[in-house]
């Protein structure tokens, strides 16, 4: 029987340590307190977007003018990785210009797909996103927001570029 | 044939640890562990008895078409069915696809209703809709009561001369709810529609007998059912499945193939194209056995006190709300919960964290969950292996992370 096997079982890491690195505390204060949560006036873009694997949705209005994002409000419904994620990005996008913006949306995927480390100046709260990286199943939680305005500047290039 | 702590000791994983601390696994309802005997027998068909089925002359050919029936009539004997009616299929995703294109396309026309239900998985819902594009059909859902039940009353009323098939699951994936499919079956059959049931959560679990039922379609999985994956069951009526058309084309399913055209075989075989998954049909013949040899009854004896003893602890824990039937009699295992102020992800990974292995989404059934009004929720769900213990670690947890994400 299997109880008197000899053979070694890899040793499984689960996430038993990683628990407070995932859901560091500034993560569940913009969870609780979500920043520029809400509609906004004269958005000029609206975005959709849901994560199919579990349901999260956001509900992404930007209000990109003069080249920058002068607004953005989220609504939607997701577990606390992806709020907070919403609420920290909108906070260091507003007043940003598309390309600053761009830029940041690139960094934020590569220290996701960790290919970089994350850097403080430029994520702000956001650099504690990081620690999702740990966590393979919630990488997409962390990114929906940052797709989903990725996806509202491509829209709103478009609609400018007719 | 033993207990609950015999039966444990039957499955090699759970004697694993993760990070120094024992596996706590409830998520049996997306996939069931293995007992050493499954595990063993494909190992050992693999070591002494691989070769193709249904074609070979030598002796080892001989051995592994042995090997194979005998598994086939296993699994139809755990199901009180023919071997006649028993198609091997990939997964119950296919069983259903099966049926909807062999049957459905040559069946449904402009006008027909296919009648499914709020609370079926998207593998019971897509190849309807698929199919009623294809034909002109439409794809209606009888609605649940307020108690996460089927609406008896509704369904009564939608099952009208339109109907030509109604496809139902046995015990709901995401809520747990048991349905009366017998009485429905019964309903769609006065009204000359097609009764198709998903058992995908039933068949594991419960003592389930495609006779009785009376429905014309069984779908179930095998490895749900200590069984292994690649290999669902599709069991129908003999006299169906000779008045189907094909589903696949290709190998071992034909009569004759000439240049002009083909034949096809007779029987579940029409519908077995290409080499079937035999280890995983062996593998599945051992699991059958090994529930058989527990007893069915058995099985949902224990289960039931799990379920009863995880309802009353869960009942006890602030801000969280359980779904589907309060009574343990009408549920099967999967336990669907959300806590008010904790997303279902969060309570999922809080609880890896403390070694409970839950799944937490949409239980690809997004219709329902937009009837529940939620996005996620958290499930629980166990087998012949989980025990009381299991359930005390789960309850703890589930306090803990109400106090974590405070």
């Amino acid at each position: 029987m299997h109880r008197n096997s000899t053979i070694d079982l890899p040793q499984l890491k689960g996430h038993m340590g990683g628990l407070d690195n995932l859901y560091q505390e500034v993560i569940l204060d913009h969870y609780k307190n979500r920043r520029h949560r809400g509609e906004i006036e004269g958005a000029t873009v609206t975005v959709d977007h849901n994560n199919p694997m579990c349901g999260d949705e956001i509900h992404l209005q930007v209000r990109l003018a003069n080249g920058r994002v002068e607004n953005l409000g989220h609504t939607g419904d997701g577990c606390s990785i992806s709020q907070a994620s919403a609420s920290m990005m909108s906070e260091v996008v507003i007043g940003k210009s598309t390309d600053e913006v761009r830029e940041l949306i690139e960094h934020m995927r590569a220290v996701m797909h960790g290919t970089v480390e994350a850097d403080e100046e430029l994520l702000e709260d956001g650099v504690a996103l990081a620690g999702v990286r740990k966590f393979p199943a919630r990488v997409k939680c962390a990114l929906l927001s940052w797709i989903a305005l990725k996806d509202a500047l491509e829209q709103q290039g478009e609609a400018d570029g007719k | 044939m033993g207990t609950a702590s015999n039966w444990r000791a039957d499955f090699p994983i759970l004697g694993r640890p993760i990070d120094g601390r024992p596996l706590i696994y409830l998520d049996s309802a997306a996939t069931s562990q293995k007992p050493e005997v499954v595990i063993q027998t494909m190992s050992d068909y693999y070591r002494e008895a691989n070769a193709n089925v249904r074609r070979g002359v030598y002796a080892l050919a001989a051995e592994s078409d042995r090997r194979f029936e005998h598994a086939r009539a296993s699994i139809a004997r755990l199901v009180d069915a023919s071997t006649d009616g028993l198609v091997v299929t990939k997964n119950v995703t296919e069983a259903i696809n099966l049926v909807a294109y062999a049957w459905g396309l040559r069946n449904l026309s402009d006008g027909d209703e296919i009648l499914i239900t709020i609370m079926e998985h998207h593998s019971n819902i897509v190849p309807w809709q698929l199919v009623a594009e294809l034909t002109g059909a439409t794809v209606k859902f009888c609605p649940m009561t307020a108690g996460h039940e089927l609406d008896m009353d509704a369904m009564a009323e939608m099952i009208g001369p339109r109907t030509k098939v109604v496809s139902v699951v046995h015990v709901s994936n995401a809520l747990g709810t048991i349905n009366p499919v017998a009485e429905i079956g019964r309903m769609a059959h006065a009204a000359g529609a097609l009764m198709v049931v998903d058992g995908s959560q039933s068949v594991p679990h419960m003592p389930v007998s495609f006779t009785e039922l009376g429905c014309d379609v069984l779908a179930f999985t095998g490895h749900k059912m200590l069984g292994p994956t690649g290999i669902g069951i599709l069991v129908a009526r003999p006299e169906l499945l000779d008045s189907m058309a094909p589903f696949m084309g290709g190998g071992e399913m034909i009569n004759d193939v000439t240049t002009e055209g083909s034949t096809y075989a007779t029987g579940p075989r029409k519908f077995e194209a290409g080499t079937p998954p035999i280890a995983e049909t062996i593998g599945l013949g051992a699991a059958a056995e090994y529930l058989m040899a527990i007893g069915m009854d058995a099985v949902r004896a224990h289960e039931l006190e799990l379920t009863r003893y995880a309802l009353d602890a869960m009942a006890d824990i602030p801000g969280l709300m359980v779904y589907g039937p309060s009574d343990p009699e009408r549920r099967g295992c999967p336990i669907s919960f959300a806590m008010d102020t904790v997303h279902a992800h969060d309570v999922a990974q809080f609880l890896d964290a403390q070694g409970v292995c839950v799944r937490a989404g949409h239980h690809c059934a997004k219709p329902l969950m937009r009837t529940l009004g939620v996005a996620a929720t958290a499930r629980a769900s166990t087998h012949v292996y989980s025990t009381t213990d299991e359930i005390d670690a789960l309850v703890a947890a589930l306090h803990g992370s109400a106090a974590y994400f405070a």
